[in-house]
């Protein structure tokens, strides 16, 4: 009986030792992948360098039909439309959060929290044949633009995409502020806004920097919604009117125009090399974004 | 923010497997059906490329598979550039393409042992479209070429409004565009530089077109003549100043008053051969009837 106890728990310790080997297998393979992707990126995109001179592909004309690769504009485009985005979602999203989290009465909050996460189920195509449709003549006409497909057309579209992003985030950096904090706001004589506005929000900082930067990476790298109402045009955008200009992302350069080119072309390396670009600014901004959260758990606990 | 980008490539994956999946299928038809008594598909051919041409190509492709149900005809768009380069990876049987192969292309093939042989099955005429509510009806090449190169700014300039000019063109992988740069900003003179202003919105679609042009007022763009809708208002052209104000139609494409016509193009992988033949030996013949119903100019 002892024997038999002994092999059925050698029989399991086994099967554990399988499982857990799976797992951390599994768990590692991410690394693996993410590691080979940026490899092949860098196989395919590097030889741009060699093919093409440093001033042309810092230059501000992208005509890859016409050995033009100035890279430019597109970078502007994607960060102006980026950081647009950004700056209309940052004040709704968590003053949202803060409505959902810390106003709003249980029965509103069960109601809309599921709505939130519903808004990151839509398909970015028919946001962007939504922008396209019904907010682009819109911005044209309210605002006075030559066209409506521009950048804040597609900042627009943005916005609203990371918007669940920022909400659920934010929401969870006030769920962590302690409560202790809250009843000696309120105890101190604060009204209620006063405690939320000085006392909880900037407790959560942290946690709403880490939603941003969390919102900035699914902002820049979107591409299909931004293809289609951005107008695709790829100018430098100067000028006080910029925002009512079209501009051209990286994202949406890649997508145009992978279908065309023939393998191992000067044009093919050029693409890749703007998909090592847009790696590396997303890999940056979640670096940003982790660091926060490592801060804070370094402190321990939220704040 | 990688999320849609791994299930974009997982769907890639999922698409892949499935054609693999149905190329071992139809291989293995082909290899146990050698005489298709009950009309059991013994025959696909892949056709792919062209926006332009892919509604005429897909009409072709029905009436085809009406008249021969044992083939099976599959056409995809994308783009003339899109069409050749599978061609030259050998990935399909027919490219369509609104312009001809460039000499890198054809060479690209011949480092994959294909030999590119070219059909012309259509001939095209490029529309100029405005909105509707545009006053300008008349416009030279010249001209043409003066807004697309941001020479010209303001409709004022060309007798209309005072409003901007908002230039619309297909992306740089359509044969459409490159046809409008040499032929009607470059004028057909290879030695010109001129390139489309960096203002020129880049759609990617003719649908993202006609939409603008439509909503748009201060809009133009060109297309070609089958994807022209009755909500946009197609503009007459002249070659020269002093020339004829010319629309385009089928009678003006035949009669090379108007100017900027082309033929359209399909191109095999070496001579065609047995069903491909007889495909195309039918578009060429019998197929040409859909050709003017669809918008654009039969060859005879």
């Amino acid at each position: 009986m002892f024997a038999r106890r002994r092999t059925r728990s050698a029989q399991a310790n086994w099967t554990e030792f399988l499982i857990e080997a799976l797992i951390r297998v599994l768990g590692f393979s991410t690394i693996g992948f993410v590691l080979l992707i940026f490899l092949f990126l860098l196989r395919e995109g590097v030889p741009i360098l060699r093919d093409v001179e440093l001033s042309n592909l810092f230059g501000v004309r992208w005509y890859p039909t016409f050995h033009l690769f100035g890279t430019l504009p597109l970078l502007l485009g994607s960060v102006l439309v980026t950081v647009t985005a950004i700056l209309m979602a940052l004040p709704l999203g968590v003053a949202t959060a803060v409505f959902v989290r810390e106003v709003a009465p249980d029965w509103a909050r069960e109601l809309l929290k599921p709505m939130i996460e519903v808004l990151a189920g839509i398909p970015s195509v028919v946001l962007g044949f939504f922008g396209m449709h019904v907010i682009a003549p819109f911005i044209r006409e309210a605002l006075g633009a030559p066209t409506g497909l521009t950048v804040i057309t597609g900042a627009l579209i943005l916005a609203y995409m990371a918007l669940p992003t920022i909400i659920s985030v934010a929401e969870d950096a006030l769920d962590a502020v302690p409560k202790s904090f809250r009843d000696a706001g309120l105890a101190m004589g604060a009204t209620q806004w006063q405690t939320i506005w000085r006392v909880v929000v900037p407790a959560a900082r942290s946690g709403i920097a880490t939603a941003v930067m969390l919102g900035m990476g699914r902002a820049i790298g979107e591409t299909m919604a931004v293809m289609m109402v951005t107008g695709n045009a790829a100018r430098m955008p100067f000028g006080l009117d910029a925002l009512l200009r079209p501009a051209r992302t990286m994202t949406a350069t890649i997508a145009a125009e992978m279908g065309e080119v023939a393998q191992g072309s000067v044009h093919y390396h050029a693409l890749f090399g703007i998909g090592i670009v847009l790696f590396l600014l997303t890999f940056l901004i979640n670096l940003v974004a982790a660091s926060t959260i490592f801060k804070k758990q370094r402190r321990g606990g939220l704040r | 923010m990688g999320g849609v980008m791994d299930r974009r490539w997982s769907r890639c994956l999922a698409a892949a497997l499935i054609l693999l999946l149905c190329w071992l299928l139809s291989c293995r038809q082909q290899g146990s059906e050698p005489t298709g008594s009950s009309k059991p598909v013994t025959g696909k051919i892949e056709n792919k490329g062209s926006d332009t041409l892919v509604n005429l190509a897909l009409a072709w492709a029905e009436r085809y598979m009406g008249e021969h149900p044992e083939i099976r005809i599959s056409v995809t768009g994308g783009g003339s550039g899109t069409g050749i380069a599978s061609l030259i990876n050998g990935t399909v049987d027919l490219a369509n393409a609104s312009r001809e192969m460039k000499s890198e292309e054809i060479r690209a093939a011949g480092a994959n042992g294909i030999t590119p042989v070219q059909f012309v099955v259509a001939r095209d005429a490029i529309a100029v479209v405005v909105n509707p509510s545009n006053p300008v009806r008349a416009l030279t090449l010249g001209q043409i070429s003066d807004m697309y190169t941001g020479k010209i700014t303001n409709w004022r300039e060309l007798g209309g409004e005072n409003r901007p000019i908002v230039l619309l063109s297909r992306e740089s992988n359509s044969g459409t565009y490159l046809y409008v740069l040499e032929n009607v900003i470059r004028r057909g003179d290879p030695k010109c530089t001129l390139l489309f202003s960096p203002d020129t919105l880049l759609m990617p679609s003719s649908e993202g077109i006609s939409t603008e042009v439509r909503q748009n007022p201060n809009a133009i763009g060109y297309d070609g003549l089958g994807y022209v809708t009755a909500d946009q208002e197609v503009v007459a052209v002249a070659a020269d100043e002093g020339g004829p104000y010319v629309l385009p139609s089928i009678a003006t494409v035949n009669d090379g008053s108007y100017p900027i016509a082309r033929p359209l193009y399909m191109y095999t992988a070496g001579e065609p051969v047995d069903q491909v033949k007889t495909y195309l030996e039918w578009v060429l013949g019998p197929g040409q009837t859909l050709v003017s119903i669809l918008g654009f100019v039969p060859l005879h």
